[in-house]
């Protein structure tokens, strides 16, 4: 009786516990989104939320008017529909490729390809900067996107889950008199459908929060994606701190609403690799 | 599907191969093609740069155009520099701190998540990786913000629960940078891993934990004996990656401390110098060299980390 009484205060506490650390990790998004609801006057009068006739979306208003946020939402939005579209198709195709055919060079392939993952990206920059200027695509979207349209990472998600679809299946298709192009697009993408999700939202997470290599590549200003041209907004604005919370706001919301959109698919996603290893 | 099915059976039952259906040749050529745009992209993008890095690590060069012959000298300039060594221990300062906090901390809310008896579980998983959502970049926008003195929320409740001075200078006193970046870097990546442990403790045979009840084992003993076995793998797949990642901080610091290195270089990372040299200077020769000093360190020390893991596995055996 006594012991099942102790359990009882510790799982009580535990819980007390875990709830006080989810509103200190969750304290840091509700006070950006009561920011972006204040005035500027207002700014750090209140700690959260000021009374309702204080609330305002000025600081909104000023973003879209007095920057060129606008712009860089819209530049944001191209460039990541674009990578996210052109690494979903050359991936899930590589994919399945070295999921389900055995051919010449196919072990060479990946065994480069895992080399590649061990080494981090910053390596590449220097030679990749010097290429894209001889191709003349620095300071343009191709020199941003190009490079990044194929993910070793994606390849891997997409070749485990294909892994998965029954060979008799694709068997079946072939005497039907599929060709495997339609093998790939009729019945390895939809049954893909779950990893789809999940790689939309990673590959989508990856290009939108991209800082480093957009910043070295795009000089021109009307190029800027969101992250660098919110960067560029608080050096500018440095005390206009309810306008770059605002920005703030709006830059994360996107993946926010993706998220929630994809949550299953997501977590799934992220732990096919790991959880098997 | 079915559509095929109705237009072209006969041709191929025609053919009479067998019950695997031997392949017309262009089969043969789809898995070359589908991925020959990926191989094509990877070898001129991926593989190309690596190898050119070998090479202009060895440049003198001023932007992409005047390349000159240096034989050692951007390593030994390079090992020379108390920047680049400021820059060293910064990275490894933090990466320690990262694993040291973010792993157990992120392994304990995980096994808290996993008990039944835990009420709001979906609540606190969501909860705990929301910060996951907001890019480095957005973070650290926001956390400029909230460690400012005097106003910053960070000082406000410190001041109140702790009566931590309320003009605190997170961000510009040396000695408190690195901890400001590392709290924060722990508030957005401990979920991340959490995650992971989560669905390594989801795997975990059941009956082993019945198994190990039944032999007189305390939850301390089956954690030890049952769930830290059992999630291995994946504690090793956090640990690698968490380090890894730790290695590669640099928009973080960047953003947070106004595209600086902070006071006195207490922000500069590994990567925040190799951009420095080799992009604001247009050093590109020089930056490869400090890429591949970083990949050659990552790559001993994932080595090792792998390497302890593995044998930390034999003793348990």
């Amino acid at each position: 009786m006594n012991t099942e009484r102790s359990v009882q205060t510790g799982r009580t506490a535990l819980t007390i516990t875990m709830f006080l650390l989810a509103a200190i990790v969750l304290t840091p998004l509700v006070w950006l989104v009561a920011a972006t609801l204040k005035s500027s006057d207002d700014m750090f009068h209140y700690t959260f939320f000021p009374p309702v006739s204080h609330l305002t979306l000025s600081e909104y208003h000023d973003l879209f008017t007095k920057s060129p946020f606008a712009r860089y939402l819209a530049n944001s939005v191209f460039v990541t529909s674009v990578t996210v579209m052109v690494q979903l198709f050359f991936s899930s195709l590589a994919g399945f490729a070295l999921a389900k055919y055995e051919f010449k060079g196919k072990n060479i392939i990946v065994a480069i390809m895992l080399a590649t993952l061990l080494l981090p990206g910053q390596l590449t920059m220097a030679p990749l900067y010097d290429l894209l200027y001889h191709m003349k695509m620095v300071d343009s979207y191709a020199g941003l996107i190009v490079p990044g349209a194929v993910s070793v990472f994606g390849i891997f998600l997409f070749r485990q889950s294909i892994q998965q679809v029954p060979d008799e299946l694709l068997q079946a298709a072939r005497i039907d008199g599929c060709s495997e192009f339609q093998i790939y697009w009729d019945i390895v993408m939809p049954v893909s459908r779950p990893m789809i999700g999940a790689f939309c939202l990673i590959s989508f997470m990856g290009a939108w929060n991209s800082f480093l290599w957009p910043q070295i590549i795009l000089h021109h200003a009307e190029l800027f994606t969101l992250p660098i041209g919110l960067n560029q907004l608080v050096s500018i604005y440095q005390t206009q701190y309810g306008m770059l919370m605002a920005g703030t706001l709006l830059g994360v919301l996107p993946v926010v609403f993706l998220f929630v959109l994809l949550q299953k698919e997501f977590v799934a996603g992220l732990t096919a690799g790991a959880v098997k290893g | 599907m079915s559509n095929i099915l109705a237009t072209r059976p006969a041709i191929k039952a025609a053919s009479g191969t067998g019950p695997r259906g031997r392949r017309s040749p262009s089969d043969k050529f789809a898995p070359y093609l589908f991925v020959s745009p990926f191989l094509i992209l990877f070898a001129v993008f991926g593989v190309w740069p690596i190898l050119h890095s070998l090479i202009l690590a060895f440049y003198h060069t001023n932007g992409p155009k005047s390349q000159v012959f240096a034989g050692f000298d951007n390593f030994k300039f390079l090992f020379a520099d108390p920047d680049f060594h400021t820059a060293v221990w910064n990275t490894l300062v933090f990466a320690f701190w990262s694993v040291v906090l973010q792993i157990p901390f992120a392994l304990g809310l995980a096994i808290l998540l996993n008990q039944r008896w835990l009420r709001g579980r979906t609540f606190l998983r969501l909860a705990f990786f929301s910060p996951n959502l907001l890019g480095q970049v957005f973070v650290g926008v926001l956390f400029s913000v909230l460690l400012a003195p005097q106003y910053g929320l960070v000082n406000k409740g410190l001041h109140a629960l702790i009566g931590l001075p309320l003009d605190t200078k997170w961000l510009a006193n040396p000695a408190l940078v690195m901890p400001a970046l590392i709290l924060t870097s722990l508030w957005l990546y401990v979920g991340f891993n959490m995650i992971y442990f989560l669905a390594a403790l989801q795997a975990v045979d059941k009956e082993l934990y019945e198994a190990a009840m039944i032999d007189g084992a305390g939850p301390w003993r089956q954690f030890l004996a049952v769930t830290l076995p059992s999630i291995r793998p994946v504690a090793v797949f956090v640990l690698v990656t968490t380090t890894i990642g730790s290695f590669q901080l640099f928009e973080l610091p960047y953003i947070m401390l106004n595209n600086s290195a902070g006071p006195d270089n207490a922000g500069l990372t590994v990567v925040m110098y190799l951009y420095n040299n080799g992009f604001v200077t247009g050093n590109l020769g020089y930056a490869s060299a400090v890429g591949w000093t970083l990949a050659i360190g990552v790559l001993l020390i994932s080595l090792a980390q792998m390497r302890m893991t593995g044998a930390w596995k034999a003793e348990a055996k």
